[in-house]
């Protein structure tokens, strides 16, 4: 929802990121306030998941020139531990999997983590419990998958409520969620929209990174934004999703061209 | 950038590095036969152990020092080494109130209170300082049970019959060059004998504490379960910082008769030396246990984090129809340390079943081995071994190796051996990461879930130990 008094959570300027010294981000721009839902679309390789994990903070990534203020605050001297604990999320395309290490437990570390620095009390083992028990709700998941490992063995559907189990437990301020709907089915997909509609309001934002309009039919956006090249190609309202739903990418190449940039 | 980072786990401060400023009673350095006299003598020894000793003496003369583990490590001065350091106190304490305070003390800043206040509840401790062994918690209540729990002195004073009977009987006096070394000069240990159809009512624990800079610890531990007995034994070791190196060679037997068994645990923390490799224990022991009875069973569980160099295979003989053998084993090695570690499972009897998990860890420039022998003998028809060894690899410059024996005289025995090896991955330390899980943390985390199967298998008050433990010998500056 776009509103006259939101706060500026997220001002990116002019940003550019390379992996293995391929430049992959060329100039992005782009600022997102609270309650707003923004989606960033584009084909492979147009650097939108580049994009998410510079935000995050993975190592991989170097960020050659340009700023990311997060409220106000230089994004990239805090570490990606720091970063997390002050409320940017980041929902992972290919959730990774720990062996050996228990998704409740990890659950509980990561959330008493932001909590300490909400100046909220840590929980212990019980009453984490509770508190999670009431979160799984959120995305319908079972409990059983809190006494397994982290994402081990877990279907891509799985996985995927996992992430918004954990956005759910940790309320960051901006949820940046890369392709969360790919490998889901309808009803997974319907679930994990749902959970994230829940925990969109007026003091947060969500970055919603997708190949397809479909999540947006779960999800309505304030903005979407069309990337190519490692840019923001352009900008417009939840119609330029449905637009490229029926026209698709190809007048991007045109307009790249146009720029001599492709 | 990750690799880095995780190069920069350097070593923890060691806290167990303080040294005890205490009189001690030293033969001089070197070792000779009039040496391993002296030793004997200045315990009062009966004969059948001096002679012992000396046969021990004049076999490992004739040996050579083994030099086929993936080890290196400059030569040892065996006649650069004291032999022999007691602290000097009464003869003879009657009770603990006779025990100087500094010893005592020493122990309390190890977390070991001997204290009557302050005991481990349900846990009975010999304290092993240098050569010989200062007190032992709860002998009288074990007594009531007729356990018997003292040092390796007392025991030869007050139990000769036992020691003699089973010293040696399962490692001999000239099974191997550190084994033989250690018949000759050993000084003290525990000695445990649980007696026919008793369930030890509380685990029994040896600690081990090296202090003087120059002298060698020679351990001998002699545990005895007779038919339908049981025990859980714990042994710990610390020593100080020095920047040379301090040999420890110790010789732990195990017998078990008749549906007895034991379970017997190790958390192994010797000053490792520093991040570059200066100084640390040289640990070279001889473990082994004998299951004699039918249904006997020996279980060991090591969590080895310590020593600049660690060169030790729990083994099992399993003669016993149906007994069972289980090793479990979770090596740490950081910096410059070098551990060649496993297990031997000699399969005698018919039906015997042994199982091996092996965690190792490898971080710095460590280098950590796991080497096993599986042997099925021609008389261990439907004889079975699981093995599992997995290796962890952290940043770039550590070395893991796996070296499976196995030798089967009996086709209608099965082997499995598995093995894996993993690095910790930058995307998984990122993912803990990017859920404000910090960077040690989450290296430790990944560390115990790794080593879960292990931990599960030690004694309830010290599986946490164990988990702080593995936490802290990673914690470091993190780049």
């Amino acid at each position: 929802m776009i509103r006259p008094d939101a706060e500026l959570l997220l001002d990116i300027t002019d940003l550019h990121a390379s992996v293995e010294d391929q430049p992959i981000l060329k100039g992005v721009n782009l600022q997102v306030r609270s309650g707003e839902i923004h989606a960033v679309m584009g084909r492979n390789g147009s650097g939108k998941s580049t994009l998410s994990k510079v935000l995050a903070g993975h190592p991989a990534y170097r960020v050659t020139s340009g700023t990311v203020l997060y409220r106000g605050e230089n994004l990239f001297e805090l570490e990606a531990e720091e970063r997390a604990r002050l409320g940017v999320f980041l929902g992972f395309q290919y959730p990774v999997e720990i062996p050996g290490v228990s998704n409740l437990e990890f659950l509980r570390v990561a959330t008493n983590a932001r909590r300490l620095k909400r100046n909220l009390e840590e929980l212990d083992t019980f009453d984490f419990e509770d508190h999670v028990q009431e979160r799984l709700k959120v995305v319908q998941m079972d409990p059983a998958f809190l006494e397994r490992s982290v994402n081990e063995g877990f279907s891509g559907g799985e996985k995927k409520r996992n992430e918004i189990l954990q956005m759910a437990l940790l309320e960051p301020v901006v949820a940046i969620l890369d392709e969360t709907d790919s490998g889901l089915d309808i009803d997974a997909l319907r679930i994990v929209a749902g959970g994230v509609n829940q925990l969109a309001n007026a003091d947060n934002a969500t970055l919603l990174i997708t190949h397809y309009q479909r999540l947006l039919d779960e999800i309505t956006p304030d903005y979407v934004h069309v990337m190519a090249s490692g840019r923001i190609l352009r900008t417009g309202g939840r119609e330029l999703a449905l637009e490229l739903e029926q026209t698709g990418y190809d007048w991007v190449d045109k307009e790249l061209a146009a720029q001599g940039v492709a | 950038m990750t690799s880095t980072s995780t190069r920069d786990l350097v070593s923890q401060p060691y806290k167990y590095g303080f040294v005890t400023d205490i009189e001690t009673d030293k033969i001089e350095k070197g070792l000779s036969e009039e040496v391993v006299r002296l030793i004997s003598s200045k315990k009062d020894e009966p004969e059948f152990l001096l002679n012992f000793r000396l046969k021990a003496f004049r076999h490992w003369l004739t040996l050579e020092e083994p030099d086929w583990a993936a080890l290196g490590y400059e030569a040892i001065d065996y006649q650069n080494i004291i032999y022999y350091a007691a602290p000097k106190q009464q003869a003879k304490k009657a009770s603990l109130d006779e025990v100087d305070p500094k010893l005592l003390e020493t122990f309390e800043k190890l977390g070991i209170p001997l204290s009557e206040q302050k005991r481990l509840s349900n846990v009975a401790v010999d304290a092993v300082f240098d050569s010989v062994s200062i007190a032992t918690t709860y002998r009288e209540k074990l007594a009531e049970h007729g356990v018997v729990f003292c040092s390796f002195t007392e025991a030869v004073k007050d139990h000769p019959e036992l020691i003699e009977r089973y010293l040696g009987s399962v490692v001999s006096s000239n099974d191997n060059y550190f084994a033989a070394l250690n018949s000759a000069v050993f000084s003290d240990g525990s000695f445990v004998f649980i007696p026919k159809g008793v369930e030890c009512p509380m685990e029994l624990s040896t600690y081990f504490r090296i202090n003087s800079g120059d002298t060698g610890q020679f351990e001998r531990t002699l545990i005895v379960a007779e038919e339908g007995a049981s025990v859980s034994y714990l042994e710990g070791c610390t020593a100080p910082m020095f920047d040379t190196n301090q040999l420890h060679a110790a010789v732990v037997e195990l017998v078990v008769l008749d549906d007895a068994s034991i379970k017997y645990s190790t958390v192994q923390n010797w000053y490792a030396g520093d991040e570059n490799g200066v100084g640390g224990i040289y640990n070279f022991v001889t473990k082994r246990g004998q299951c004699r009875g039918a249904r006997s069973r020996i279980s060991w569980t090591q969590v080895e984090t310590g020593s600049a160099i660690t060169w030790k295979y729990p083994s099992c003989v399993l003669q016993g129809a149906d007994s069972v053998g289980e090793f479990y084993s979770v090596a740490l090695t950081n910096n410059c340390q070098q551990a060649d570690t496993g297990t031997k499972m000699i399969h005698i009897g018919p039906r015997t079943r042994s199982t091996i998990v092996s965690k190792g860890i490898s971080a710095g420039r460590s280098s950590n081995s796991y080497r096993g022998l599986v042997q099925m003998g021609p008389r261990a028809k439907g004889a079975r071994n699981y093995s599992q060894c997995d290796s962890m690899l952290i940043g770039d410059q550590a070395a893991a190796n796996t070296y499976p024996y196995i030798r089967s005289q009996q086709p209608q025995a099965a082997i499995e051996h598995e093995a894996s090896t993993c690095r910790i991955s930058e995307d998984q330390l990122f993912y803990l990461q990017s859920r404000g899980i910090g960077f040690e943390e989450a290296v430790s985390m990944m560390v115990s879930g790794f080593c879960r199967d292990v931990f599960n298998q030690l004694p309830m008050e010290f599986a946490a130990e164990a988990d702080k433990l593995l936490a802290l010998k990673l914690e470091g500056s993190v780049g």
